[in-house]
Parts: structure tokens; sequence; C-alpha cells
């Protein structure tokens, strides 16, 4: 082979290589375009799809009714149901969580902490249906022969709600406490505080906005929770306001769920479930948008 | 009078892999100022967190004796919170809390339950002798962060002062500071030491000469001289601070 064919083969060879490169470049571009249009896509479709009940305007809004059979679609009881499920849920969760994240964080001797957040942990593994079949088959059943009433209930919703939330609310807030300068821990113990004194008065207060940041994420995912909460809450034929926890409720999830088995193609019903799936993901997205705007601030603090 | 003093005092760092501080025995003098000089982890930082028992944090062990005002510090009897009441400190980088400079200095009161009435007039004595009064005393309830490195390390003294200790531990205290700040602290050192017994970490041999009464010279976590500033200065008696001290003037 003479030297200008060398020369001339790694050439080719050479351009194939960056044509090549060029080429994944452009197909790795527009796979990650794909995201862009996927959810897009949803958007509008969600948004035109859902327009004619947006349409009814206050009827859809605060309408107090919900009851497809006679076509009436206010969602007002739904949306406060979903947050008098998740905002318990997740006071359950703080009152558990928080707690175990200044132990974790703070006193938990190693070999402790290696068996708490491992399993901690796990909890975020279990599908959710199981954990909605563990509620059905032994938290409803307790709450029934306790207190009485159905047992599927709002309590029980906190109950499977706080358990799913529960490992976000605890991680998050244990990375925050974590995250406190030890200065502060060590002006604080030179000055004659106590562990626990140094807890309380500096190490949380520094750690506020990481752990409200959880808290409105654990917010986030248990009004997004759907199967679990489903499964336990009962989901009365005709939404009404509850007056105990021991009562059944209905939210925005499970009565998409729900009524998407039979809503009729095109009818008014169609676009209201849409509509009410639009409320849930700007309900689920601001939450989750502040939580980011939230530990972003506390990062840069 | 002495008022510290280390009998075979030995620190170890994670399970007694590190060695840092090796048979230390020192007498520290009561109201006068006692510099620690040495080179890059010979031990300073822990000789003086073993005062007031701040390397339990690190895990560190100690062996040996500390004694303060007649007492051992690690006899297992003594309640490291009175200890630390009475043995304060100031670290290398100024570390107030992210609280207004009223509630930085009042943190410790607070904590030892001073009494909200008498909180005030201690915040400005605590200021007042932190030379940072006429500062802040309009800004009280602005955020600590928001003033300079010097007034915060000021800040941090002040705060350390309002817990009414009698020795206060300055770990470089100016090493993060500009030269101004550093004349203004190296002059409260010489007016605090009148009412309370200081031991200072310095880098810094013209500040150990300037503000120091005594003068430790480290090694390899072994104290290899100690003695008045001026004499080890001037007529060092081991040959190993004399080649630190002249190596670093040049
Ligand atoms: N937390 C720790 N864990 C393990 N070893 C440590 C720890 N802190 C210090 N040491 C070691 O102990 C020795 C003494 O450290 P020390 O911080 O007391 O030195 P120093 O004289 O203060 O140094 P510098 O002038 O750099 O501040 C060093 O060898 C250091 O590596
Ligand atoms: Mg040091």
């Amino acid at each position: 082979m003479g030297v200008l064919e060398r020369v001339r083969i790694f050439k080719f060879w050479k351009m194939g290589e960056s044509i090549k490169e060029r080429l994944i470049e452009k197909l790795l571009f527009l796979l990650s375009l794909s995201s862009i249009l996927i959810v897009f896509f949803i958007i509008v479709f969600m948004l035109k799809e859902g327009l004619p009940a947006f349409a009814l305007g206050g009827e859809f809004f605060f309408g107090m009714t919900w009851h497809p059979a006679t076509n009436q679609f206010g969602i007002l009881i739904l949306v406060l149901c979903t947050f008098i499920v998740g905002i318990g849920a997740l006071v359950l969760a703080t009152i558990i969580g928080i707690p175990t994240a200044v132990f974790l964080a703070e006193f938990s001797p190693e070999w402790l902490r290696n068996i708490i957040k491992p399993c901690v942990e796990m909890l975020v593994g279990i599908p959710s249906v199981v954990i909605g079949f563990f509620g059905l088959m032994v938290l409803v059943i307790f709450i029934r022969d306790t207190f009485g009433g159905w047992g599927e209930s709002i309590l029980a919703g906190w109950i499977i709600l706080a358990i799913m939330t529960l490992p976000h609310v605890i991680s998050i807030s244990e990375d925050a406490i974590r995250a406190v300068p030890k200065a502060y821990k060590e002006a604080s113990l030179a000055l004659g505080a106590t562990h626990l004194q140094t807890v309380t008065r500096v190490i949380l207060p520094n750690a506020r906005s990481g752990i409200l940041a959880s808290l409105i994420l654990g917010m986030g995912n248990a009004v997004g929770e759907t199967m679990a909460v489903l499964m336990v809450i009962g989901n009365p034929e005709i939404p009404f306001i509850p007056e105990s926890v021991l009562e059944p409720v209905r939210v925005l999830t499970s009565t998409i769920v729900i009524e998407a088995a039979y809503m009729i193609w095109g009818s008014t019903h169609q676009h209201a479930l849409i509509a009410l799936g639009v409320v849930l993901f700007v309900i689920v997205a601001l939450l989750n948008a502040i939580t980011t705007v939230m530990i972003r601030k506390g990062m840069v603090k | 009078m002495s008022t510290i003093e280390t009998r075979e005092l030995n620190v170890y760092y994670g399970d007694e892999k590190v060695h840092a501080l090796k048979n230390v025995e020192i007498k520290i003098e009561k109201n006068k100022v006692t510099a620690l000089i040495g080179p890059s982890g010979c031990g300073k930082t822990t000789f003086l967190r073993s005062l007031n028992r701040l390397n339990e944090l690190l895990g560190a062990t100690t062996k040996g004796k500390v004694i303060i005002d007649g007492k051992d510090i690690y006899d297992g009897k003594e309640d490291v919170i009175q200890l630390r009441k009475r043995v304060g400190m100031v670290f290398q980088h100024p570390n107030p809390f992210p609280m207004s400079i009223y509630d930085n200095v009042a943190y410790g009161p607070r904590i030892h339950g001073v009494k909200k009435k008498e909180l005030n007039g201690l915040v400005e004595e605590s200021l007042r002798k932190a030379a940072l009064w006429d500062e802040v005393k309009d800004r009280m309830q602005e955020i600590a962060l928001k003033f300079s490195g010097g007034q915060q390390q000021r800040l941090c003294i002040a705060r350390a002062l309002a817990v009414n200790p009698e020795i206060i531990l300055f770990d470089e205290p100016c090493s993060a500071l500009d030269p101004v700040s550093t004349a203004k602290i190296e002059a409260l050192l010489r007016e605090l030491k009148h009412e309370y017994t200081i031991v200072i970490v310095t880098h810094n041999m013209q500040q150990a000469a300037r503000v120091s009464d005594f003068t430790a010279f480290f090694l390899m976590g072994e104290l290899i001289e100690f003695g008045e500033t001026k004499e080890l200065f001037e007529r060092p008696r081991d040959k190993r601070t004399e080649d630190y001290i002249t190596g670093r003037f040049g």
C-alpha cells in the first residue's frame, strides 16, 4: 500500500469517526428533546381536554357537589378532602419523622443508625399497592374494630400516607440537619450548652428551611399518591364534608381512577376528570417548585 | 499562681493511631497571656481543646491530668458544662451564630438561666469589654453575619465573655483577619488579661512576642520549651526552639 493511499484511508477513517460522532450527538439531542415533547404534549392535551370543564367556571372550581350522574362537577369538596388527608398525613409524618431525623443526625450511635437508615429507605421501595393492601387488611380492620365506623376512613388514609411520606421527610431533614456548619455546634458547646440545647437552639433553627422543604415535598407526595390511599379511604359515591376522622372520603386521585373506569367518552364527565388531573398536577407542581426554591435558598445561605 | 496545670497529658485520635500530645506538662499562670507556638500539626489546637474537653467531640482519647483551679477535669467527676462555663473559647474562624448581635451575646447567659432583666446590662458590658459596643450599639438586632470578619471575631469574644469565664482559649483568632482588625484584637488581649487568664495559639511569632507573657513551643506533640516570652525569644534553651523562631524571623 502506497503512502498516499494510506493517508487517504486514514483520512476516510478519521472522517467516518467524526461523522459518527456528530450523528450520535444529534441522536442524543433528539432523544433528550423527547422528554420536553412528552411534557409539552401532556400539558397541551390535558388543558385542551379539560377546557370544557374549566369553562364551567365557578361551578367547577367552587361547586360543592360532585355527582356525575346528575351532571354536577364541583370540585371544592374533593380538593378540600385531598388537603385534609394530605395535611393530616403530613402532621403525623412530622411528629415521627423530625425527631427521627434529629436522632439519626445527632444522637444515634453509628451501629444503630446503620440499622434504622436502611429500614427507612426500604419503606420507599415497597410498592404502594402493597402498602395499600396491608392498610386494607390490617389497618382498616383494626380501626373498624377499635373505633367503629367503616374502617375505611380519613384516619386510615392519614396513617398510610404518613408511612409513605415518612422516608422522604426523614432523609431530607436529616441531610438538612447534617448540613448545619460544625462551627456553630462547637461554638454552642464551648459556651457550656448541652447537646440538646445546642440542637434545639442552634442546629434546628439553622436546618429550618431544609426541614420545611422536606415537609412540603412530603405534602406533594401525599397529595399525588393514588393507589394506597385509594384502597383505604372508602371513596363514598357522593363526596361530602366529613365530620369525623372515621368517615370515608374521596380525594382527587381516587376520583380519577375510579370514575375513569366508567366515564363515557366525550362526555362532560370525561372533561371534568381531566380537569381534575390538571388541578392535581398544578397543586403538586407548585409544592415541588416551592421545595426546590427552599432547598436552593437553604444551600446558598 | 498557676490556674491550669497538666500532668503527663497524652491525647490520641482515632483508636490511638495518632498520638497528638505526648506527656505534656505545663503550668499556666493566672491573669497572664500564654502563647502556644509551633509548626502546623504539632498539637497546639489539640492542647487548647483538651483544656475545655472539646476534643471529646472529635473522638479523641485523653490520658493524664488537666488540673484547673485544683481539680482534675478528667477525673470523671467534673461537670463538663460547668467546666466550659469557666473556660471559654474563641475559634480560628469567626463563628457567630446566624442570629442578631444581641442574641449572639445573650446566647450563653440564656442557656445558663440569667434573668431577662439582667440580660441587657450583661450584653452591653460584654460588648464593651470586647471593644465592639460603639460599633454595634445601634445595630443590636441586625444579623451578625453582616458584619466584618474583625467585628465578628470581637463578637465571638463578647459572646465568650458573657458567660463570665475565668479562662479564655484563643485558637489563632487573627489568622482570618486583616492587620487593622488584628491590632484591635491584640490590644484587646492585653486589656483582657487583667481579668482573665488567656491561652492563645498563634502562627505569628511577632504576635506571640507582642501579646504574651509566657510562650510554649510545641513540636510533634511534645512541649519542647516553656518560659517567659522575652526569655524564650531572646535566649531559647533548646536548639529546636531556636531553629524554629529564627527560621521564621528569617
Ligand atoms: N479530628 C482529628 N482526627 C485525627 N487526627 C487529628 C484530628 N485533629 C488533629 N489531628 C492530628 O493531630 C495532630 C495535631 O493536630 P492539631 O490540630 O492539634 O495541630 P495544630 O498545631 O493546631 O496545627 P495547625 O497549626 O495546622 O492548626 C496532627 O497530626 C493532626 O493531623
Ligand atoms: Mg490548629
